[in-house]
């Protein structure tokens, strides 16, 4: 009957888990900006088989499922690299990284098509090399139109770091469904205990998001800004299009 | 532990079955996302605040949290509530398609936002009754704005039905699981072909929303 002592003494439970959470979703973030960005300049490039190869990945991890891919990761990995795989956080953070690095490889490949073309011509007209123009004029400009968009994917990201526990990897999902079928426990006062924890954690990236947008926007002297902490989701496919539609 | 296409034959008709499942689950919930969407666009739109915060609020959370642990709450509550075992086909499409409700209703509300300030004044002017001027003059432009978005998120959805298969919707990967469960194998060649099955089925889908997103934006 001493439910409130039952759930305080389960909490300590939860520290590990959190951790795996926070874990996928940072390690997966970050691989993911990583593979957009290399995606994205792929995508963008003059040549034909850079493209190619570039538009073939991305269209191959967003038209399947990350829960597939996912599984497939699992199963394919260790048998490719004839290693047995123990560290399942290694593959999530993979899978979970080129799946939503694909989604934004686009990201990046369209603010970099929507720098104005005046831009790069003067880049040319500097004799400026590929690298200096991307380092030192396009991507400075392209960053904080990418930033509310990649804001969205990471809170998708957290949200997919979920389906670890599908993999039996014990995240936060997983801890409270093994709690929850305790019988001293009761699951949905964990499972919406973790629901809560997820929001939280989604305001923190679109806290630290709007942060990065501001200052970013601050270093090219553009005016912050003014929405609230959670902002409107970004609909990914329809951004990054609409910046192909200016390029041309 | 290669391929083998034994194996894959014999899962052939289990992914064939899978996959039915999954358009079923894909056509309901989409059904409910982009009904339930609109409506919370028009009441975000329509309604006092003492009805539209709540709402943000709610739509907010639903947005900000992940499906599966949702599926599995509302599951177990239904259970707990009826008694017996809830449908997981029928519980799982209902969370989904309300999860995804959040996002269309934003898909709808920025339709609705795009609309240009003259038709509003020509409204006013006309002097037309409100359900006149959403059905007549609104809502066709708002929509044509929000069918690119909609479409996308439609396709989003059909990617994440998989994610049902924790509370029991027997789609494909589910299948694949149960297959290799029982055998010891089949999961490379299962989860390989259900992969190309979606890409098969959602990458036409996605070049005809890219191609209507372009045509709706000149």
């Amino acid at each position: 009957m001493d439910f409130l002592g039952n759930v305080t003494a389960a909490l300590p439970a939860y520290w590990t888990p959190l951790w795996v959470t926070i874990g996928a979703t940072v390690g997966g973030s970050l691989f993911a900006l990583l593979v957009a960005f290399a995606l994205g300049l792929m995508a963008g490039s003059r040549f034909l088989l850079l493209r190619g190869v570039a538009r073939t990945v991305i269209e191959f991890f967003r038209g399947t499922s990350l829960v597939v891919q996912l599984f497939w990761f699992v199963v394919v990995l260790p048998l490719a690299l004839q290693i047995r795989f123990d560290a399942v956080i290694v593959i999530a953070i993979l899978a979970l990284g080129m799946n939503y690095g694909a989604y934004a490889a686009e990201v990046v490949r369209g603010a970099i098509a929507a720098v104005p073309p005046g831009q790069l011509e003067a880049c040319t007209a500097l004799s400026f090399t590929y690298w200096q123009k991307m380092r030192l004029v396009v991507i400075p400009q392209a960053w904080p139109e990418m930033i509310p968009p990649l804001s969205t994917l990471a809170i998708l990201l957290l949200k997919g770091s979920s389906l670890v526990s599908l993999v039996s990897l014990a995240d936060l999902t997983f801890q409270a469904q093994v709690l929850g079928r305790r019988p001293d426990q009761e699951m949905l006062f964990h499972l919406g205990l973790i629901l809560v924890v997820y929001f939280i954690l989604s305001y923190l990236i679109a806290t630290g998001m709007r942060f990065l947008e501001r200052r970013a926007k601050r270093g090219l002297g553009q005016e912050p800004p003014k929405k609230s902490a959670l902002a409107r989701p970004v609909p990914v496919e329809v951004q990054s299009a609409a910046a192909a539609a200016v390029e041309r | 532990m290669g391929w083998n296409w034994e194996t894959a034959q014999e899962l052939w008709p289990l992914l064939m079955e899978g996959l039915r499942i999954l358009l079923l689950v894909t056509l309901i919930s989409s059904l409910i996302a982009l009904a339930l969407g609109l409506v919370v666009a028009l009441t975000d739109r329509s309604a006092p605040r003492a009805v539209t915060m709540p709402l943000f609020a709610v739509m907010e959370f639903i947005r900000n949290t992940p499906v599966l642990v949702q599926a599995v709450f509302v599951w177990t509550a239904v259970t707990m509530w009826l008694g017996t075992a809830a449908s997981p086909m029928w519980t799982g499409a209902i969370v989904l398609g309300v999860h995804y409700a959040s996002y269309t209703a934003e898909a709808y509300r920025a339709g609705i936002d795009g609309i240009p300030k003259g038709q509003w004044e020509a409204i006013t002017a006309l002097s037309l009754p409100k359900p006149r001027a959403w059905i007549a003059v609104l809502l066709p432009q708002a929509l044509r704005r929000s069918t690119p978005a909609l479409g996308n998120y439609v396709i989003a959805l059909f990617k994440e039905v998989p994610i049902l298969s924790a509370i029991g919707v027997t789609e494909m990967v589910r299948q694949v699981d149960g297959y290799a469960g029982l055998n010891y194998t089949g999961a490379l060649e299962g989860f390989t072909i259900a992969g190309l099955i979606f890409l098969v089925v959602s990458y036409p889908v996605a070049l005809l929303m890219r191609k209507l997103e372009k045509r709706l934006a000149n």
